[in-house]
């Protein structure tokens, strides 16, 4: 009995909101056999990896701490998405975020400069990024090159240029020739909420940006073209959107929002700047748009999520012994489910019958 | 559904429960933390070996868990701090990036123990360790200009900290003292661990003309390279003669399990103390791999310069030191530099033509 995939008349709303919980679900499955093959009790793994990490208020604030920048990029990410252009360079966009703002933490380094210090290392961060991204905008719409591999190449760019700043003109005088800069000033560090826990201002941020994106998405003029314009171009254009401008302005709102987010890390948790700032967040954002389905609530949920696959990684590493690729697989395996059980959402499941030859035979 | 979901929770809290009871029974638990795989068979495999030794030499006494592949950006203080959190009692943190992390870790929690390794902070409850590998750099200096024939070595760098640039001048000081004109290119490769990064830096420089190669990265990258161009090279942090059986011609092995064995003893006796210590060849902490793939009269002076230094009658940086600018260095140890000087080594000696990073 063969099975097809066939084109359903409508995209399904009810799989829509399934798929992601129904890909966790699977994630678990495959998850629990994976650890009873390497011999661990799957219920314990399973509970070390997700719920553990949840019991404890030091993990909790560590989960928000690490969901912060992915939120942050995820929802500049999902906006893109929606719109059919696609930002693979977020990366690169925090990274240049964080150099932007981490020049005026540098510049006033030692010196009284008042609070209007972190202030403008945010806006710079922002600005920078919104710029940055804006490259492989203009790129895509002048000449028709693939924003794909132009914004992924641009994090490279923006590696390199990092570490040539953090070894070379801004490194610490003091620092034993380590590629970093100095520890920037407290006017240029971003709060904490609380004492003896890291999570700072820069969580409350994420939660306005994902409130802003809600109602940018779901009640303005705007958000309706980045949603027409994704789902029927065609039709957009004789509405008299224009596409191209499309393209810079999601980009721009994408890069903004990474760059803001790697000024928000470099100022807040890491204190300075140094190579290695991002563990990969500019990439991991991508599948938290996914996982989240492009709405930016989802994606809030989302960053928690696999936040808690990091947080749980590190714990399962303590109390299983098991080693830290497990918690790369444990992703790999959630994104392809994310990604499998999102065509159920367009296609649907049809087991044939086989058709009895005799009829054909015959002839 | 709902209701199988509830059972496995519970199945899973009462296991947690009975798993955690069981292990609190007054076993010394020591946490790791590391900085690259566990299989890098450099640096953080050395540790590992270590940690494993000590577990056999300490049996049921300790129970240890580590963290591999950890960043030293953010994510740093929080490893550790999951790792004190989880009940270890004696933590070690295995990289010089590691150090602010530790001390913050290490200020919140007084009735734990910190042990960094190459670090310059301490606190009460936490110590600092590290290696005279500059000891064992002298010695390759010495094999490395006895079988050189273009007279130019090949040197692949991390990052321009002091312990890697005492590490180069070591190495030609040592060298000079056979052959006076002795050549080094040096190629940073900016990361500690990128097998990569490392092999294109070991092929460039082999394309130079340097027929002797070492590192001061931690993958045996560079020795595969050797290996294939057939040229000479040193190992790093392990032996690393089977990925360069005609290749290496000895290896600076870390040996950190005798100091890992004696300090979690110490945290069972209860008399851990907050020490710095820096120990070498004579200490054991920096053990030379057996002399390989060199004449036998090479061998000899090697295991002469490996004496010499551990009866002290040879410093690897005796008086006077000149500079690359022709300076002469304070001499500040009386007959050689302090370790102060060499701790914060941030020049070049004579003979270097390459520009230091950075001035």
């Amino acid at each position: 009995m063969p099975l097809v995939l066939e084109r359903r008349q409508e995209r399904s709303a009810a799989i829509a909101v399934i798929s992601p919980l129904l890909a966790i679900a699977l994630t678990f499955a495959t998850m629990a056999v994976v650890f009873a093959a390497i011999g661990k009790n799957p219920l314990y793994a399973l509970y070390v990896y997700f719920v553990e990490p949840l019991t404890d208020g030091y993990t909790l604030s560590e989960l928000v701490v690490k969901a912060t920048p992915l939120v942050m990029i995820g929802v500049g990410l999902a906006l893109c998405y929606i719109a059919n252009v696609w930002n693979i360079g977020a990366e690169g966009q925090f990274t240049i975020g964080a150099v932007a703002g981490s020049w005026i933490a540098v510049a006033t380094n030692g010196t009284n400069a008042g609070h209007w210090v972190l202030p403008a290392m945010l806006a710079a961060g922002t600005v920078a990024g919104a710029l940055y991204a804006m490259i492989p905008a203009i790129c895509k719409v002048r000449f028709g090159a693939s924003e794909i591999l132009t914004s992924l190449m641009l994090v490279y760019v923006a590696d390199f240029f990092m570490d040539y700043l953090v070894r070379g003109p801004w490194r610490d005088p003091h620092g034993m020739n380590f590629p970093t800069t100095a520890d920037f000033d407290p006017v240029a560090t971003v709060p904490t909420l609380f004492d003896g826990s890291r999570v700072h201002a820069g969580s409350i941020a994420a939660l306005i940006v994902v409130m802003l994106a809600a109602v940018i998405l779901g009640r303005t003029i705007k958000g309706f073209e980045i949603r027409l314009v994704g789902a029927a171009p065609r039709a957009a254009r004789f509405a008299g959107f224009n596409a191209n401008q499309l393209v810079v302005f999601t980009f721009a709102i994408s890069g903004a929002l990474a760059g803001l987010a790697g000024i928000i890390e470099v100022a807040g948790p890491i204190g300075h700047l140094q190579p290695g700032i991002s563990p990969g967040y500019g990439f991991t954002a991508i599948i938290v748009a996914f996982l989240g389905r492009l709405n930016p609530v989802g994606v809030l949920i989302a960053g928690l999520f696999l936040a808690l696959t990091f947080i749980g990684g590190e714990s399962a590493q303590i109390a299983l012994k098991v080693p830290l690729d497990l918690t790369k697989v444990i992703q790999g395996i959630l994104l392809f489910y994310v990604l499998a059980c999102d065509s159920l959402i367009v296609y649907r499941v049809r087991f044939i019958a086989p058709q009895p030859r005799a009829a054909t035979g015959s002839a | 559904m709902k209701k199988l979901l509830t059972i496995a929770a519970a199945a899973g809290l009462a296991l947690a429960a009975t798993t955690l009871g069981a292990s609190a029974a007054d076993k010394l638990k020591v946490g790791f933390i590391y900085l690259g795989p566990i299989g890098d068979y450099g640096w953080s495999y050395q540790h590992e070996a270590a940690r494993q030794s000590m577990m056999k030499a300490l049996g049921d006494k300790v129970e240890s868990t580590y963290l591999e592949n950890v960043n030293e950006g953010p994510d740093a203080e929080r490893a550790i701090e999951q790792l004190v959190r989880a009940g270890n009692k004696l933590v070690f943190t295995t990289s010089f990036g590691f150090m602010d992390a530790t001390v913050k870790v290490a200020k919140r929690h007084p009735n734990v123990l910190f042990e960094h390794a190459t670090g310059f902070k301490r606190a009460a409850n936490l110590s600092t360790y590290s290696g005279r590998f500059y000891e064992g750099r002298y010695i390759q200096g010495v094999i490395a200009a006895k079988m050189s024939k273009t007279g130019v070595l090949g040197y692949v760098g991390s990052f321009p900290i002091p312990e890697v640039v005492s590490g180069i001048n070591a190495t030609i000081l040592g060298a000079q003292s056979v052959n006076p004109n002795i050549k080094v290119k040096i190629i940073w490769a900016n990361t500690w661990f990128d097998p990569g990064k490392e092999a294109d830096a070991a092929k460039a420089l082999a394309d130079q003309g340097c027929d002797v190669l070492m590192q001061h990265t931690d993958s045996p990258a560079a020795m595969q390279i050797a290996e294939q161009r057939h040229i000479f090279a040193f190992g790093q942090d392990s032996d690393m003669i089977k990925f360069g059986p005609h290749a290496q011609l000895t290896s600076i092995v870390d040996n950190w399990a005798p100091y890992y064995i004696e300090r979690a003893k110490a945290a069972i006796d209860g008399t851990w103390k907050s020490q710095d210590v820096w120990g070498g060849l004579k200490s054991n902490l920096v053990v030379m791999a057996p002399y390989t793939n060199m004449p036998a009269d090479v061998k000899a002076l090697a295991e002469k310069t490996e004496a010499a230094i551990k009866d002290g009658s040879l410093h690897p940086f005796k008086c006077p030191v000149i500079a690359q600018d022709g300076s002469t260095v304070p001499c500040k140890g009386g007959t050689h530099l302090d370790d102060g000087q060499i701790l914060s080594m941030n020049f070049y000696v004579k003979g270097i033509d390459e520009k230091f990073p950075g001035k």
